[in-house]
């Protein structure tokens, strides 16, 4: 019997559940395809219905994980195979060689500085440039540079070396490899989390063409005091500060045609969200979002979204916008919708468009239940036997699935779900079987 | 760790934090660092973009070694998130945790004057020297381990106590749940079925009792009650009354499961006065003994008394209650008209939006209101429910057979005197508050005490059960380990000059302290398990003998001091 437990995901829900199980004696792995633990939510600025900043209260979470003697991190890893059984799987893992000497590294960046190349930030949600390597954002674990060799003039041209010049420490590697590693644990707890629906097939909304049509991710970045607008809210065509931000709800969601016929279930807090931020950032900008159903179910959440109208001046329309169009000699973007509550067709002009887009299953995921060897449902999620006593179960005993990756859900589910999750797999390593 | 306080004189480093943008764009940090360094006993003063970072710990722990720190003071956000990181990164280094101090520069200080960085600098810097005088005589102090009982008591024995007790005792841990009625079962005892997944609910009441009953390490107690809980994580008293007689049990962990109840909307929408207005679990009663098998049309109202009408929330599952119950009886009887006017419809996630979708399919009437204009029902011999019909524009009126109001979830009486008797609050909408929103939903502040299902607020049956499952993983951390780390800033009584009045007894809120006879006189002596470290009792001893540690008198007087010097 294998003591310890692989949680394959590091964000907030493999986090929450690699804490509570590591608290609780078991040694944990966390496998994180990404250079850095942390997941969406050390991407948003703050978090609904609290407003608390997100990666404040996260990072003490990265840093116990990254502290605690029952957890070992394996980032900018996969998970290639899985064989064996309930209580004693055998599971290998690609360590991707990040060109660095992890030993070494001091995480002062100094290579970055010195990197010639620059490409498209993917924790900025491209709305800036990275260097080829690069450490993801400042509160990264672990903080270890990365080379990047897809982009690397190194590896793609044979040439330059700055970064090994400029290393203090003799950190970088060029002729380091991927490294497979074998692990043995009990039990397996999946928590791929979520990936934003790409809005450019729904033409009408112009994502992908108009440059202030943006996602509610990309938005969140602009929010962020460390995003590529330091904060300040002004739009990606001509840096402006936009006198009107519209928010368009179920992009993708509740839309059997275009996108996933479910309801993402956070995208009405988070545009409330968002909306409010903007009032908080600067008075002047008009808010509006065009919903469905105003999803306000949570705890706290009804109240939140009435506070956005009251102390925020929020405007909510009942609408789903037909298109949306750039009035080329102003430049402005006009949103045209039926409001559902007058029948009447109204266009509105706005200086920015944000798109809540659906959140579907990350990309990764269908591979890794391959890999694991259970099933997903219909839409890419993880389908238990048992949904209503088993919530966490998947169709192979031993192997668990947790946060958004089981179905949607928000921050405090997800945390709370992943206590499920480390309860049902401590059940496995503890040997109780059926 | 080391439980001395350093003999030497004190070396403190300073730490200010820019959190990226958040202090640093208000406060001028490297000026607070800056000043910092020429204030007494300081030996080394630094900036951190973020110190929180793994880079910025890794700093501190350097420069406690290369520095021989033996006090660092750490100016950034706040205590209530980060103290315990950095009290543990000086640990790590070798200095007691406490001998560490937390200065808020955020909150205090680039928050509330955002617009005037140049007095936001200038007050952080005063609160720098508070705490670097304070860190000065900051002593070592040690937390004491306190053994856990391995046993949990849960109060309540709806689905959501079950499925937490089955949890806990499955790790091989002794459970008592404890239910105020007869029988098992909670709120889910009363209905039909549960969707998304369309089970009997008594199957899976029966499914998980017949569990329970099974399991050796599970005691349940019905028709009890939680007379008493006297304790501290790991080690409660708990008395639990079962009509006159009680039974005494050593408890260490706690979990709140009392679940909730549908609100009785009286003198609302005509309810009680004419008995084919209904709420939504009086329908499923009648449903079940064949009341309603003639009817031949309905009208489901949502939102009643919930979301600003007399309650401020939203109660998160009568949406999908009401249309459970309109697809049951479409089900049941196929030309039933069924009409659930509705101002949002709740059916969040992929299962609910599909039952939502196949109930417009099968012809289940949606008719939207606004919570500015709510339905009217009037009894008048027959039904009318009149309402302003925002897909047509104009007011409207329905004469169905039944009316039946989705009321919310109210929290169980009750709810008001365990939280008194736990410690453990309330919020605003009377369920039960947990420690943090966000990320700790089912724990409280109150170490050893959790919770789960509706008694943390209305939600649907499968998101109870997952907390229920959380706050069973949660309970288990103490338990599994057998023993917890005590807090060590408590206040203590200095036997000495304590002359035994016994004013912090009686202002003590956690019933922290006792009066003992030592050597033929009163003292006042703290549990250090019990204690909080709120503070109350220090102002109400007046010899002088109660000492908050950590917060100690010269402490404290020396911070004043600093910030009254800038003053003058």
């Amino acid at each position: 019997m294998a003591d310890s437990v692989l949680v394959i995901g590091g964000g907030i829900a493999g986090i929450q559940a690699a804490l509570n199980l590591a608290d609780k004696g078991i040694h944990t792995y966390i496998v994180e395809k990404l250079p850095t633990i942390g997941g969406h939510m050390a991407l948003l600025d703050k978090t609904f219905p609290t407003n608390d900043c997100s990666i404040c209260i996260l990072a003490p979470k990265l840093a116990e994980c990254s502290n605690h003697d029952l957890i070992d991190i394996l980032a900018y890893s996969e998970v290639l195979s899985v064989e064996g059984k309930e209580g004693a799987f055998k599971v290998k893992i690609k360590r991707k060689a990040r060109y660095i000497d992890e030993e070494k590294c001091t995480g002062c960046e100094d290579c970055a500085r010195s990197c010639p190349i620059k490409v498209s930030n993917e924790y900025n949600l491209g709305l800036n440039m990275r260097k080829a390597i690069y450490i993801p954002f400042p509160q990264s674990v672990p903080r270890i540079a990365t080379i990047d060799a897809s982009v690397c003039m190194h590896f793609t041209k044979g040439k330059c070396g700055v970064c090994k010049i400029k290393c203090g420490a003799g950190a970088v590697d060029y002729d380091q490899e991927d490294e497979i590693v074998e692990l043995e644990v009990g039990s397996i707890i999946a928590a791929s989390g979520f990936e934003v629906f790409d809005p450019k097939e729904m033409t009408e909304y112009g994502y992908g063409v108009y440059k202030d049509v943006v996602t509610s991710m990309e938005f969140e970045r602009i929010l962020c005091a460390s995003g590529p607008t330091a904060g300040r809210i002004t739009r990606p065509s001509d840096g402006k500060t936009p006198d009107r931000i519209v928010f368009v709800q179920c992009v993708g969601s509740r839309d059997p045609k275009h996108g996933r016929p479910y309801c993402s279930s956070v995208c009405c807090m988070h545009a409330t969200k968002e909306a409010m931020l903007v009032r908080e950032h600067d008075e002047h900008v008009e808010t509006c979002i065009l919903y469905t159903d105003l999803r306000a179910a949570g705890k706290g959440f009804f109240e939140y979204a009435e506070r956005g109208k009251k102390d925020y001046g929020i405007k909510y329309i009942r609408a789903k916008p037909g298109r949306i169009v750039r009035d080329e000699s102003s430049g402005e973007l006009e949103v045209w919708y039926e409001d559902t509550a007058t029948l009447k067709v109204s266009r509105m002009k706005a200086g920015m468009v944000v798109l809540a887009t659906a959140l579907v299953p990350s990309r990764s995921t269908a591979k890794l239940a391959e890999t694991l060897g259970v099933e997903l449902d219909e839409y890419g999620f993880f389908r238990s036997p048992d949904p209503l006593l088993r919530p966490v179960d998947t169709t192979r005993p031993g192997v668990f699935a947790t946060g958004y990756c089981e179905s949607p859900k928000d921050i405090p589910e997800s945390v709370a779900q992943a206590g499920a999750a480390a309860l049902r797999a401590s059940r496995v390593v503890a040997g109780v079987t059926a | 760790m080391s439980e001395e306080t350093p003999k030497s004189p004190p070396r403190i480093g300073v730490f200010v934090c820019h959190c990226g943008k958040n202090i640093g764009g208000v406060v001028d940090v490297p000026s607070v660092a800056k000043f910092a360094e020429g204030l007494p006993n300081v030996v080394f003063s630094t900036d951190n973009l973020y110190t929180c970072a793994e880079d910025g710990l890794t700093c501190i722990k350097d420069a406690v070694v290369k520095h021989n720190l033996n006090r660092v003071v750490v100016a950034s956000c706040t205590p209530r998130t980060h103290a315990p990181l950095f009290m543990s990164a000086i640990e790590e280094a070798g200095l007691n945790q406490y001998l560490f101090e937390f200065v808020n520069i955020r909150d205090q200080c680039s928050w509330v004057h955002m617009k005037e960085p140049e007095k936001a600098t200038k007050k952080a810097m005063i609160l720098v020297e508070m705490g670097v005088r304070k860190a000065s005589l900051l002593e070592a102090l040690e937390e004491k381990e306190i053994a856990v009982e391995p046993s949990a008591l849960v109060i309540g024995g709806g689905v959501a106590g079950m499925v937490a007790a089955l949890g806990i005792a499955d790790h091989g841990f002794q459970v008592h749940i404890v239910e105020r009625e007869e029988r098992l079962g909670g709120l889910i005892g009363n209905i039909e079925k549960v969707y998304p997944v369309k089970r009997a609910a008594s199957s899976v009441i029966s499914d998980l009792e017949r569990a329970v009953r099974a399991s050796p390490m599970i005691e349940v107690h019905t028709s009890s009650t939680v007379k008493d809980a006297k304790g501290y994580v790991g080690n409660y008293d708990v008395e639990i009354q079962n009509g006159g007689a009680s039974t005494f049990h050593r408890i260490g962990a706690i979990i709140v499961a009392t679940g909730a109840t549908e609100f009785k909307p009286e003198g609302m929408y005509s309810y009680g006065e004419d008995g084919r207005i209904l709420t939504q679990l009086e329908l499923e009663r009648q449903m079940r003994e064949g009341k309603v098998d003639g009817v031949k049309s309905v009208a489901m109202i949502q939102c009643v008394a919930a979301r600003g009408e007399k309650f401020t929330y939203c109660s998160k599952m009568c949406c999908s209650v009401a249309i459970k119950n309109a697809i049951e009886l479409k089900t049941k009887q196929p030309a039933i008209d069924v009409s659930i006017l509705y101002n949002d419809i709740q059916m969040p996630g992929e299962a609910l939006e599909k039952v939502y979708t196949d109930a417009r399919e099968m012809g289940i009437k949606f008719l939207r209101f606004p919570l500015k204009a709510r339905p009217q029902v009037v009894a008048d011999g027959g039904l009318a429910v009149r309402f302003f019909n925002e897909s047509l524009g104009a007011d409207d009126e329905l004469r169905p057979d039944l009316v039946v109001l989705s009321a919310p979830l109210v929290p169980r009486e009750g709810a008001k005197e365990l939280s008194r008797m736990l410690k453990v609050p309330l919020g605003q909408d009377g369920f039960f508050f947990e420690a943090h929103v966000k990320l700790r939903p089912l724990d409280f502040a109150t170490d050893g005490v959790y919770l789960c299902g509706t008694a943390h607020g209305p939600k649907g049956l499968q998101e109870s059960i997952s907390q229920a499952m959380g706050a069973a993983s949660r309970a288990l951390i103490p338990l599994s380990n057998g023993k917890v780390r005590g807090e060590a800033a408590v206040a203590f009584a200095d036997e000495a000059t304590c002359i035994g009045c016994g004013n912090c007894v009686k202002v003590c809120p956690y019933v922290a302290i006792d009066r003992v006879e030592r050597n033929g006189r009163f003292v006042a002596v703290v549990n250090s398990a019990l204690c909080k470290a709120c503070g109350t009792c220090v102002p109400a001893c007046p010899s002088g003998a109660m000492t908050q540690k950590s917060f100690t008198d010269s402490q404290l007087l020396e911070m004043v001091d600093a910030v009254s010097q800038e003053e003058a």
